[in-house]
Order: C-alpha cells, then sequence, then structure tokens
C-alpha cells in the first residue's frame, strides 16, 4: 500500500488549515454560502436532507487496519455509529457536524486519508479493480498508476474548477471490474506485444440523467505518458466542455458533440505540446509507484494440498460450502484466496457499516490477510490475501460478525444508493425496495440457482447505485408526489457494458417484490442449462418479460 | 486609486478596463493612458494599437489563449476574465499564455473569483489579482496567496512535477 512520505503528509496539513479557514470564514459570514459550496465539496462535503454528509476517499480502495480503525472511531465519536461504502469504492457519512468536519479531516489525514475532490468539479477519486495485484486473470498491477493519478490530479490548479465533475477508472485485468466503459475516462493496463506497458484509454463514458458508454480514444499510450495524456484530455474539457447547462457539462455530451474521432484528434494535437515535458514519467517514478505495491510476505505453500483440506471442510459443512463458492475467489499465489466480506445481509442497507464492525474488519484484515482490505464498488469488503487454510476460521468470524452472508454477485448482492432516507435529491426511497427485494428472495438456494444477477438501485435519474448497468436496474420516479420504480434491463458493467433498456410503464413500491420475482420466473422458464440472466435476456429480448409483468389480471 | 494585489503585494492599480464594445470593435475609441482593451478590439485595432505601449488585452473565459496567440509576447499586461468563480476556463488560458506562448508581462485575473483560488492561480501564472466584482480585503487575500508550498503537479511556478524532485 502506498505510504506517505513528509512531501505528502506537509500537503495534507496545508489542506486542512486552509480548509479549516474556510469553515470559519464561513461560520463568521465572511463567505457566503454561494462561495462556501465549491470549497467544501472539494473536502467531501455535502448539504443533505437531514444533515451535511461526508464523503472519505479510500484511493482505488485500498485500506489498511489502521485506516479503518480511526474509521470507526470517527462514526463513533463524530456521527451516529455507522458509515456506508459508496459504488465509487469511497465511504460517506451520514451525519457530521459541519463545525466538527475541519477536526474529522485533521484525525483522518493522521491515518493518510482525506477527502479531498472526493465531490465537486473536479477529478474525483481514481477507482479501480477491488482484486488488484492478487486477481489470477491481472495482468499489470493497476494500482501503481492509481496513485501516480491521484497525486497527479490531487490539488491540480488547473483543473479544480471543471464544467463538471471528473471521475477515472483503471483496470489491469482480463475481465474488467472497474467499470472503465462508464466513467470519464477509463484505462486498461495492458501490455503490448513488445512487452511493454501502456494503456488503452477510453473517454466519455458516464451514467447519470445521459447514460453512454466511453469512446475508444487510443489504443495503446506508453506508460510514461500517462499523466501528460490525461492532462492534455482535461485541458481539452477544460476549455470546451459546456458551463451553461449542468445537465449537459460532462465530458461525455463534449465527446459526443464533436464525436470520438475529433476529440482524439484534439487531444492528440494537445499532447503532442505535452508529452515531452517534464510531467513524462521517469522510470524511477514509476518503479517508486511499484515499491508500494509489491507482494506481502507470501508462505510458499502447497496449493493442491491446501485446497483438498478446503475441500474436506466443505463437505463436512454446507454453510462454509456454500459461501466458498460465492465469497471467495481464486489467487494468483498457491496456498492463497481472496475473500468477500458482505455488507449485503437481509435488513442492512447495502454497503452500511457499523464502528464496532469496522474494527471487526480491522482485525480480520490483521489476522488473515496481512492487515490491508478494500472497498467494492458493489459495496462489499475484500480480504484480498487469504491462505485457505485459514479460510474456515475466517469464515466463523465473519459469520460472527455478519459479514458472511453467502450471497457476493447474487441477486441479493443488491447496489443501492442512500435514496430518499437521506438524499436531498432522491425521487424515491431505495433502501427499503432493496430490502424488500432481499425478503422476497431469502431462499439462498434458489438465488444460488440463478448464478450471477446484478441488481442495481438508484432513487433517482442521477444514477449513484447504476441502475443502467444492472442486469436488473432500479429506478425510483416520481409522479404526482407519489414514489414509482422503473425497471430496465440487459444492463452490463463489464467488459461487453451495456446500458439496460426500459421495460415499460413503473411500479409501486409494494408490487416491486412481485414484479422482480415475475422477471426471475420468466428468466427461469427460458434460461438454458447453466445461463445467466443476463445472457437470457440478450437472447430472448425484453417481450416475453414485458408480456408476463404487465399481463393484466382477468 | 483603486488597489490590486500584484507579485505578492497591495499596490495601486493604473490600468484602467475597457468593457466589451455594444457596436463594432474597429471603431471603439480607445482612450489615453494604460488601457486593458477586450480581445476583439485588439483584434481589430491592432495595427494602431501596437504601436503603444500601454496596451493590455483581456479575455473572456471563452476566448481561447490561441486567440492572442504570440501577440502576448510584446504586450506589457494581458488580464483574463473569470464572469463567476465556478468558471476555470481562465485556469487553462494562463498556463497556456505563460507555458505556451511565452508571455512574461503582468498576467492579470480579473471579475468575480474569490480569494481561495488565488494559490491555484499563481501556480497556472497569474501575478496579479484585481477582484473587479466583490468587495473584498486586499490584506486578508494576501494570507491565501500560499495557502499551499509544496505542489504535486508540475505547473508554471515550479515546472518540475514532485516526483522529478522527490528523489
Ligand atoms: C447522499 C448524497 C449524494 C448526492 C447528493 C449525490 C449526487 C449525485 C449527483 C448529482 C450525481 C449525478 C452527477 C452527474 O450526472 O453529473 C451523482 C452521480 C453518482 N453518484 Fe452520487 N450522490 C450522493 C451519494 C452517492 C452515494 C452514496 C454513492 C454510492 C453509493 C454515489 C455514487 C455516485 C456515482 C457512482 C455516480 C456516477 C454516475 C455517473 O457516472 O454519472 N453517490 N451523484
Ligand atoms: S441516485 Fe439520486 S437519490 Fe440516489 S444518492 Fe444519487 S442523487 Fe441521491
Amino acid at each position: 500500500m502506498y505510504i506517505y512520505d513528509e512531501y505528502d503528509h506537509n500537503i495534507l496539513r496545508e489542506r486542512i488549515a486552509q480548509f479549516r479557514a474556510q469553515t470559519g470564514r464561513f461560520l463568521d459570514g465572511d463567505l457566503k454560502p454561494e462561495e462556501f459550496l465549491p470549497l467544501r465539496l472539494q473536502n467531501g462535503l455535502y448539504v443533505q436532507r437531514l444533515a451535511p454528509m461526508l464523503r472519505i476517499n479510500v484511493p482505488y480502495g485500498m485500506i489498511n487496519s489502521t485506516q479503518l480503525r480511526r474509521l470507526a472511531h470517527i462514526a463513533r465519536h463524530y456521527d451516529k455509529g455507522y458509515c456506508h461504502v459508496t459504488t465509487r469504492q469511497n465511504i460517506q457519512f451520514n451525519w457530521p457536524d459541519l463545525t466538527e468536519v475541519p477536526d474529522i479531516l485533521a484525525e483522518l489525514a493522521e491515518v493518510q486519508m482525506h477527502g479531498t475532490q472526493s465531490s465537486g468539479n473536479c477529478i474525483r477519486n481514481t477507482t479501480s479493480d477491488p482484486f488488484a495485484g492478487v486477481a489470477e486473470d491481472e495482468q499489470v498491477d493497476p494500482r501503481p498508476y492509481c496513485e501516480i493519478i491521484r497525486q497527479w490530479s490531487s490539488f491540480h490548479p488547473e483543473f479544480a474548477f471543471l464544467p463538471r465533475k471528473f471521475k477515472i477508472a483503471v483496470t489491469g485485468s482480463a475481465s474488467d471490474r472497474a467499470a472503465v466503459h462508464v466513467h470519464d475516462i477509463g484505462l486498461e493496463v495492458l501490455k503490448n506485444e513488445a512487452g511493454e506497458t501502456g494503456f488503452r484509454v477510453y473517454v466519455g463514458g458516464g451514467l447519470g440523467r445521459t447514460p453512454v458508454i466511453g469512446s475508444l480514444i487510443r489504443e495503446f499510450l506508453p506508460e510514461e505518458h500517462l499523466l501528460s495524456y490525461l492532462e492534455a484530455i482535461l485541458r481539452i474539457y477544460n476549455q470546451s466542455g459546456r458551463r451553461d447547462n449542468k445537465y449537459k457539462a460532462r465530458i461525455k455530451i463534449l465527446v459526443k458533440a464533436v464525436t470520438a474521432e475529433v476529440f482524439a484528434a484534439q487531444v492528440e494535437q494537445e499532447w503532442n505540446h505535452l508529452k515531452d515535458g517534464y510531467t513524462r514519467l521517469t522510470r524511477e517514478e514509476i518503479e517508486r509507484a511499484r515499491s508500494f505495491f509489491t507482494s506481502p510476505d507470501y508462505q510458499t505453500l502447497d496449493g493442491k494440498a491446501a485446497q483438498a483440506d478446503v475441500d474436506d471442510q466443505a463437505l463436512q459443512n454446507v454453510g462454509f460450502a456454500k459461501w466458498l463458492r460465492r465469497n471467495v475467489r481464486g489467487h494468483r499465489i498457491p496456498g492463497y484466496a481472496a475473500v468477500t466480506l458482505s455488507l449485503k445481509p437481509t435488513g442492512v442497507a447495502p454497503g452500511d457499516i457499523t464502528d464496532t464492525q469496522l474494527e471487526r474488519i480491522a482485525d480480520l484484515a490483521d489476522e488473515f490477510s496481512f492487515g490491508e482490505a478494500r472497498t467494492t464498488h458493489e459495496q462489499n469488503i475484500v480480504l484480498a490475501d487469504v491462505r485457505k487454510s485459514d479460510l474456515f476460521a475466517l469464515w466463523q468470524k465473519a459469520d460472527t460478525f455478519g459479514f458472511a452472508t453467502a450471497n457476493i454477485g447474487t441477486l441479493t448482492d443488491i447496489i443501492c444508493c442512500p435514496g430518499g432516507d437521506f438524499c436531498s435529491l432522491a425521487n424515491a426511497k431505495s433502501i427499503p425496495i432493496a430490502e424488500a427485494i432481499q425478503r422476497q428472495f431469502d431462499d439462498l438456494d434458489y438465488v444460488y440457482d440463478l448464478g450471477d444477477l446484478n441488481l442495481n438501485i438508484s432513487g433517482c435519474m442521477n444514477a449513484c447505485g447504476h441502475h443502467h448497468v444492472g442486469h436488473i436496474g432500479i429506478l425510483g420516479v416520481d409522479k404526482k408526489g407519489e414514489e414509482f420504480y422503473q425497471v430496465q434491463l440487459g444492463g452490463s458493467s463489464s467488459n461487453d457494458t451495456s446500458l439496460g433498456d426500459v421495460l415499460g410503464p413503473s411500479f409501486s413500491a409494494a408490487d416491486m417484490p412481485v414484479v422482480i420475482q415475475k422477471l426471475i420466473d420468466v428468466f427461469i422458464s427460458n434460461r438454458t442449462d447453466e445461463e445467466l440472466f443476463i445472457d437470457t435476456y440478450r437472447r430472448i429480448g425484453a417481450a416475453p418479460f414485458k408480456e408476463r409483468v404487465y399481463a393484466k389480471a382477468h | 486609486m483603486p488597489k490590486l494585489i500584484k507579485d505578492g503585494v497591495i499596490t495601486p492599480n493604473e490600468w484602467t478596463l475597457l468593457e466589451k464594445p455594444e457596436g463594432d470593435a474597429a471603431s471603439q475609441e480607445v482612450p489615453a493612458g494604460k488601457v486593458i482593451v477586450p480581445l476583439t478590439v485588439w483584434q481589430a485595432q491592432k495595427e494602431t494599437l501596437q504601436q503603444r505601449n500601454d496596451i493590455g488585452v483581456w479575455l473572456d473565459s471563452g476566448e481561447l489563449a490561441s486567440e492572442l496567440g504570440d501577440d502576448a509576447k510584446s504586450l506589457p499586461l494581458v488580464a483574463v476574465h473569470f464572469p463567476l468563480f465556478m468558471d476555470g476556463r481562465g485556469f487553462s488560458t494562463a498556463r497556456l499564455l505563460r507555458e505556451r506562448f511565452g508571455f512574461t508581462g503582468e498576467l492579470r485575473a480579473i471579475g468575480y473569483f474569490l480569494r481561495d483560488q488565488l494559490c491555484y492561480l499563481r501556480r497556472c501564472g497569474v501575478n496579479a489579482f484585481e477582484f473587479t466584482h466583490n468587495e473584498i480585503s486586499l490584506e486578508d487575500a494576501l494570507e491565501s496567496l500560499n495557502d499551499f508550498t509544496e505542489y504535486y503537479q508540475a505547473s508554471v511556478d515550479q515546472p518540475l512535477p514532485l516526483f522529478r524532485r522527490r528523489h
């Protein structure tokens, strides 16, 4: 994991001093609310329906046990004892007191955390694959590049007042687990035939009210040019992105307007001026960034024997077997596995986590995974480096603490935004809908038979819950002051990214569990063998689903 | 005389700002003395204005540095207008004027920007700040000029990114 040096600490200390002074001026009435707005947003502070909301960056999802314990302390001391993992791998507190925010940020800075640029019209936290560094299908570890981007984008003087927010995601694996096609910039780090490292660059993806899949603008960007190329993209966007209409201000609208080809040419032209400047990465810098993401002290283990033991344990314990199947995945090192702790037990807001749970995760990370954990954009937690021989013990503890719901990747592992319970932009609540659906599908074996199935819920068209890219997506809409839900089918955020199609007229909250049940029924009666929902949908189309759901009762 | 911040100190403002003309830029009268003219007026009257050494040019936020281009080199002053502090186009304009078009004179921010933006503006090459829109204490504003003393990225004030200085 990246470790701050004196430079990083100094910069962050200066930032906190700056924000403390700004908050003071605001409270004294010397700074108008509309002037304070961009300043507080760039420190992670929203003003919400019930209270402020503070968003803390978890850079590319990497977090250590010390940081987890500090978050627990903050949840307990400054908030109501819990926080929330977001779809961009960050942590949100829902009830901080504005006057205490500078103190919270100072406490976080001590453990190398911050809310800098977690909101506002600037470059946000760079997200990545939660299995980076351990995935079996990884080509290049994306994290050193994420860290390079983090530093470059932090307090960037030219790009702090962009037309709109700007999100970057990086993946380094054959299968995309970072949703790079729906980011403002999506980067795939890979090796070319000559063995050189570089990036495939996508631009102009995004969700929100106008969902767009990103366009490929460069097939291979040599790694040393990463920052100058990003700088070129951002500069074009800063100068040409629309500022007259906030709903048309994202880079996706600009790319669409000028076409991806023209945009690529503009970037290329700008980049030609920049590429050989000082911003060009040096070998030493790339190596320095890499040096923080070396392998932990893995033991040399007999992978086969370890697996055989786990298989034995699984035979004797059905619960463990199920957990293994859904929540545990392979690892590039023999004898190790990556474990996902589920934050989606029925009855808890998806992604919510209490102060005590944070501490338990810290303990589990210390005991089983070299003191590190990762947040995922599906709103769960990963322990990436667990010895297979420890899996059983880990499972038992995780079960006691409430993280062992064996539902990762299934219908009940719902991605869900805070919605109307917290968010002032919401058209409808989303958390109760998630819970109602989880209750409808309370038979885990039934859920397993359905296989991988992503169900995503957003409380409004801002799409924080990624509803466009759920195999099933649910969107809260407002009809004459009443909460309704529109259903979309066929979305995906993987390599085959697609945006869901709207099924038809929306439904009331009470109808939702039954509607989802009907969709699943159609899937079951049409699927072949082990076919997944998304594949069945792509094969048979929307008509059979529509028919069933909108059939008139006779 | 109204004041502004220049090179880190509060100094009298010797320049007059000429608004964008309603009508034809070519027939806009440019008074004597130190005047900052709109880009359109500069372009329309370049031949004559070039004869003077007391003409500056201001760029609106939608006007790119390249529209002034190499002309910048011969000017004592270029101003970048911020119609609203949320409009960050001027940050790019400033950098380009300095880094691509070799402008070495006074680079002035004008319009509605915040003292909280001073440090970033300075980093982008702006060395003078005239708050034409908001009432602001320049003494207080000075404090924000150096909110940061260390930076990750290259910019005008520090062309070497931290990674080239760190080792
Ligand atoms: C509760 C306070 C929140 C507010 C006020 C808020 C506001 C917004 C808005 C206005 C947008 C649309 C931006 C646009 O179209 O340009 C947006 C997008 C987004 N939000 Fe939130 N959000 C909140 C919480 C969250 C949470 C909790 C998550 C994660 C669970 C989240 C994740 C996202 C994501 C991933 C997008 C991106 C979609 C895109 O690419 O445009 N937000 N949010
Ligand atoms: S999708 Fe809408 S309701 Fe949900 S958190 Fe985002 S802005 Fe709020």
